[in-house]
């Protein structure tokens, strides 16, 4: 039973919680893929900046999230929130749309991003420096400690508070996309727009509006995902190249330009990501006297070293465009 | 037919000023450096960006001729490290000499063996096996036998590390290296031109991208081939080195061999440009649907492009491990090997060969210059903030002031893209009929 | 006034002339029908009066006020709603959205015209939670049509509404844009099966190379020999 208890702590909440992150990316990056049809290449740097309003948010006020109990760097989430908004509609205006204006192919647009997510870089690693800071500064991370019920079992499941808070954030998030895309005019529209750009310009709906709403709404959830990344370890300026393949693999697994599709694509990713790296032998050793000796003399059964972490989101990629490159929900673009 | 193509249409026979002005300029930016910074400094930087000259060529004629853009060119060029490294330094007798090869090798042979069996498990949907059934077979198989062989390879990598450090070298001379790192290079491409270059352009960044990572990432934590961190050097010459002649010719004589294999593919690229190959890559790229209309073989004929592509970026990564005369896998960065020859090509001018050899040099001076640079500047506002106002400096500011770098070369992508889209030396396209 | 008044239009895509002149006036409670061979700029002349494409001479009026080369958005606020022969619905929203959407820029009479439209097209009330991808072709062009009722045009152009549907359904079709038209909305369409277009049209139009070459009533141009011989298979 503590083999179980060990699966818990090791797969079940650990995939859960990269899960949650790589969703609220890849809903992102669908989004705007859907919309302006390119792969945005500084959603991880995004999301950094993000973290990093964040972080500069709570140093200038730590006391803010004691009135309401909670930790600052949440209270002031929806400030960094509505800062990256600002940054990603700007980001579009300065360097993005002067290139669609011109009619370029989307892949220009791509090596486009990848200048920006430079430039993000120098300037967060400018002034943030390259080492990692938590964003708890001046709270206390709590851990929960629960016991299970059974006899026998030592060992309890173990969950932080910022992971807590991460599940509910990432739920409402997902909820509340889910209910602007469903019933607001506006995000009605935007699904007008993946759906059939030049249909939604002959309704009269204004391009430019969706567009920068997209923005706004990719934005704030970067914002999420790299907040909810840095609370649950901490803020590190230089993430973001290994934030981009496994976002991008779980858009293209729930296949480009659908929403929901990227949720359960980052699920995928991030379990399968845990799942790889865990040590498949701990669950083996109640079975010991039933095993060939080969199998119980093995010390380390993962199938990838955290080290190699890198290489399961490629192998999903590969897969998946071998295999289906639509995605398991055949998305809208390929 | 296309209006906006005017302007880059070259006349025949016209003087090339625009060339000859621009190369003047790199001219008198070489000589300043020479008289600043003395020959074996000036000679090493010209040497370095000979070699990143090849890496552009093979960019040039990805993302150029066939508008195919690979953001992982620090994958490949790591590959073409790893060779030059792996195949010239001398051999390990401590490894050698022990049980461990052959131990190494039945690993290896155990790999092979796995990787047939799994194979042989896709096709038993011929033997009357239901498809569903083979395809949980072979899933099965695969990940059992993964298992077993990978245990396997640790055990053996592991006590590689321990009793022999590393496997060594090969003791080879250097140009076996430089060609094996081109067809490994050009190898790896294949595999991913192979599952993208069907799909959205997007994909093959997206796949590129994370190739590199992981072939850093394994060049990196496989102590057991590279010594990882620790690094390996020094690398052999294919020239006679510094200790032999002294800096300044040493570094001259390898310039002399890099100057002799970029003109080679300088060559060779320009033939395959004009030849009927070249044209039908440009068709492609410029009107895909027309040209499979023709009947020619999109797939393939982009593959090929890709490949020699990543050749290329195989072999001036080895030239460029060679030089520095020691490979350090952590040294490859996204930021120097990936972005630095994209902003190469784009400034130079996309699929125009003079331009990307003269983007590659010139980006390149800058970008060396810009390190003293940027740090004088830093110094020069910490004294004046110090003098002003009392402020006081954070510590670690030269990693700081050189992350503004960072920043310079995401700016220079981004204006490039949008106000010279076509490079300071455009490729002249002439009209087909 | 006349509701559309186009005057010696020319325009084509990149410098290349499609339209040479063409002259085109309707009224406002009128059905006017541009028939022709292919290549004609029928619908090349539709695309020029929804700002789909440059105009580069002569003026199109919408009650007297001058609209070329301005945005269809704009258009659409200024009452000209437009139906695409292909892509014409959102495959994926529901019919119901996807009629939202023709009044993304009146949403204070989404439900007033929801029921108008519905009544029109009854067929679309029973599907209103269906994505419209998976409507037959006929469901979709009366989704299409729908959609772009919603913002209460006083003009709606159809590129021929009728393409690669069975004869059944052509003929509903046809049905409905009287009907609509009788609700008050002028309606200017491309069509290619030209005899029953031209029977409904107040006024016909017959292009051919890009020029007008019999300018007429609907009756009229059917009882013409010469239309008949050349343009409408004798």
């Amino acid at each position: 039973m503590n083999e179980l208890v060990f699966f818990i702590n090791n797969v079940v909440i650990a995939g859960s919680v990269t899960g949650s992150i790589y969703a609220i990316g890849a809903v992102g990056v669908t989004l705007i893929f859907s919309i302006m049809r390119f792969a945005h290449f500084a959603h991880g740097d995004m999301m950094t900046f993000g973290a990093f309003m964040v972080l500069l948010l709570t140093t200038a006020f730590p006391g803010a999230g004691a009135a309401f109990g909670v930790p600052s760097a949440l209270v002031l989430l929806p400030l960094a929130m509505a800062l990256t908004a600002l940054l990603a509609v700007g980001i579009d205006r300065a360097f993005y749309k002067p290139l669609r204006a011109h009619g370029v192919k989307p892949i220009v647009l791509v090596i486009g991003s990848l200048g920006v997510t430079l430039m993000l870089q120098g300037l967060i690693r400018l002034f943030a420096g390259t080492s990692g800071q938590s964003l708890y500064i001046d709270d206390r991370k709590e851990i929960f400690r629960l016991a299970l019920p059974f006899e026998g079992v030592r060992a309890p499941v173990v969950i932080t508070e910022p992971q807590l808070y991460l599940f509910v954030i990432t739920l409402v998030a997902v909820v509340g996309l889910h209910l602007f895309l469903s019933r607001s005019r506006l995000g009605k529209a935007m699904r007008a727009m993946s759906d059939n750009p030049d249909l939604a310009q002959a309704s009269g709906i204004n391009t430019n509006t969706i567009v920068a709403v997209t923005w706004v709404i990719a934005g704030g959830l970067a914002a999420i995902a790299g907040t909810l990344l840095s609370l649950d370890v901490t803020f590190k300026p230089d993430l973001s190249f290994f934030l981009l393949l496994p976002i991008f693999a779980a858009a293209i697994v729930g296949g480009v330009g659908h929403p929901y599709g990227a949720v359960a694509g980052g699920f995928v990713v991030g379990f399968a990501e845990t799942l790889a790296v865990f040590n498949w032998s701990v669950l083996l050793r109640p079975f010991r006297e039933s095993l060939p000796e080969w199998l119980t003399q093995a010390g380390n059964l993962a199938f990838v070293g955290t080290e190699y972490k890198i290489v399961v989101p490629f192998f999903i990629l590969v897969v998946i465009l071998v295999w289906r490159p639509t995605g398991i929900f055949k998305g809208k673009v390929i | 037919m296309d209006t906006k193509r005017a302007d880059t249409v070259a006349a025949p026979g016209r003087f090339p000023l625009r060339e000859l002005l621009l190369f003047a300029a790199v001219l008198v930016a070489v000589l300043g450096v020479y008289a600043v910074m003395g020959p074996a400094y000036s000679t090493r930087m010209l040497v370095e960006a000979a070699c990143y000259a090849i890496l552009a060529l093979g960019l040039t004629i990805q993302w150029g001729y066939a508008g195919q853009f690979n953001a992982g060119v620090m994958g490949f060029v790591a590959l073409g490290g790893f060779c030059a490294m792996f195949f010239s330094i001398p051999v390990n007798e401590a490894f050698w000499g022990s049980e461990l090869p052959g131990e190494l090798g039945q690993v290896l042979l155990y790999m092979v063996a796995a990787a047939l069996v799994v194979f042989g498990a896709t096709r038993l949907d011929r033997l009357g096996v239901p498809k569903t059934l083979r395809t949980v077979i072979t899933v099965m198989l695969a990940v059992v036998l993964y298992l077993v062989v990978i245990n396997a390879l640790r055990g053996v990598t592991d006590q590689i590390e321990s009793r022999a450090g590393f496997i060594g070298g090969l003791g080879l001379p250097v140009g076996v290296g430089w060609i094996v790192g081109g067809v490994l290079a050009g190898g790896v491409g294949y595999f991913i031109g192979r599952v993208c270059l069907g799909l959205r352009s997007d994909y093959l960044a997206i796949a590129t991208l994370g190739i590199a990572e992981i072939i850093k990432a394994f060049l990196k934590n496989s102590d057991w081939l590279t010594r990882g961190t620790a690094t390996v050097s020094p690398l052999p010459w294919p020239v006679p080195g510094p200790a032999e002649v002294g800096f300044t010719l040493a570094r001259a004589l390898y310039l002399s061999v890099t100057a002799v294999m970029i003109a080679a593919i300088f060559f060779l690229l320009s033939r395959a440009y004009h030849a009927p190959w070249g044209r039908m890559i440009r068709a492609i790229r410029d009107n895909e649907i027309s040209a499979a209309a023709m009947g020619k073989d999109i797939n393939r004929r982009r593959l090929e492009i890709f490949v020699l592509g990543c050749i290329l970026m195989g072999i001036g990564g080895a030239v460029l491990a060679s030089f520095n005369s020691m490979f350090d896998p952590q040294g490859y960065l996204p930021l120097n090997h990936t972005f630095l020859v994209l902003v190469m090509v784009i400034l130079g001018g996309p699929g125009n060969n003079l331009g990307t050899i003269f983007g590659a040099v010139a980006v390149y001076i800058i970008w060396i210059m810009s390190e003293p640079l940027a740090l004088f500047l830093m110094e020069l506002a910490v004294a004046f903030g110090e003098g002003a106002f009392g402020w006081e400096a954070p510590t670690n500011l030269d990693s700081r002031a050189l992350q503004a770098r960072v920043f310079v070369i995401g700016l220079l992508i981004t204006l490039v893209l949008r106000y010279a889209p076509k490079g300071l030396l455009p490729e002249k396209v002439r009209h087909h009929g | 006034m006349p509701l559309l008044d186009a005057r010696d239009v020319h325009g084509g895509y990149g410098g290349m002339n499609i339209l040479n002149g063409v002259d085109m006036a309707i009224e406002a409670d009128e059905i006017g029908v541009i028939v022709g061979p292919n290549g004609a700029g029928k619908s090349t002349m539709l695309k020029a009066i929804f700002g789909l494409l440059h105009v580069s001479q002569g003026e199109i009026l919408l009650r007297g006020e001058p609209i070329h080369n301005l945005p269809p958005n704009k258009l659409v606020q200024k009452g000209m709603g437009f139906v695409p022969q292909e892509k014409n619905v959102f495959p994926s929203l529901t019919v119901k959205e996807n009629l939202e959407m023709g009044a993304f820029l009146k949403p204070g009479n989404v439900k007033r015209m929801l029921k108008q439209v519905y009544d029109f097209f009854p067929p679309l009330h029973d599907k209103r939670h269906q994505p419209a991808g998976e409507l037959s072709g006929g469901q979709r062009q009366m989704v299409a049509m729908g959609r772009a009722l919603m913002a209460e045009p006083s003009l709606l152009l159809l590129d021929e509404p009728t393409a690669g549907l069975s004869p059944l359904y052509m003929n509903e079709i046809f049905e409905q844009v009287k009907l609509v038209n009788s609700a008050g909305v002028g309606i200017l369409m491309v069509e290619q099966n030209a005899k029953q277009a031209l029977a409904i049209a107040d006024r016909g139009f017959v292009l051919a190379a890009g020029q007008n070459r019999f300018t007429d009533s609907g009756a009229a141009l059917l009882a013409d020999p010469e239309v008949a011989k050349s343009f409408l298979g004798g």
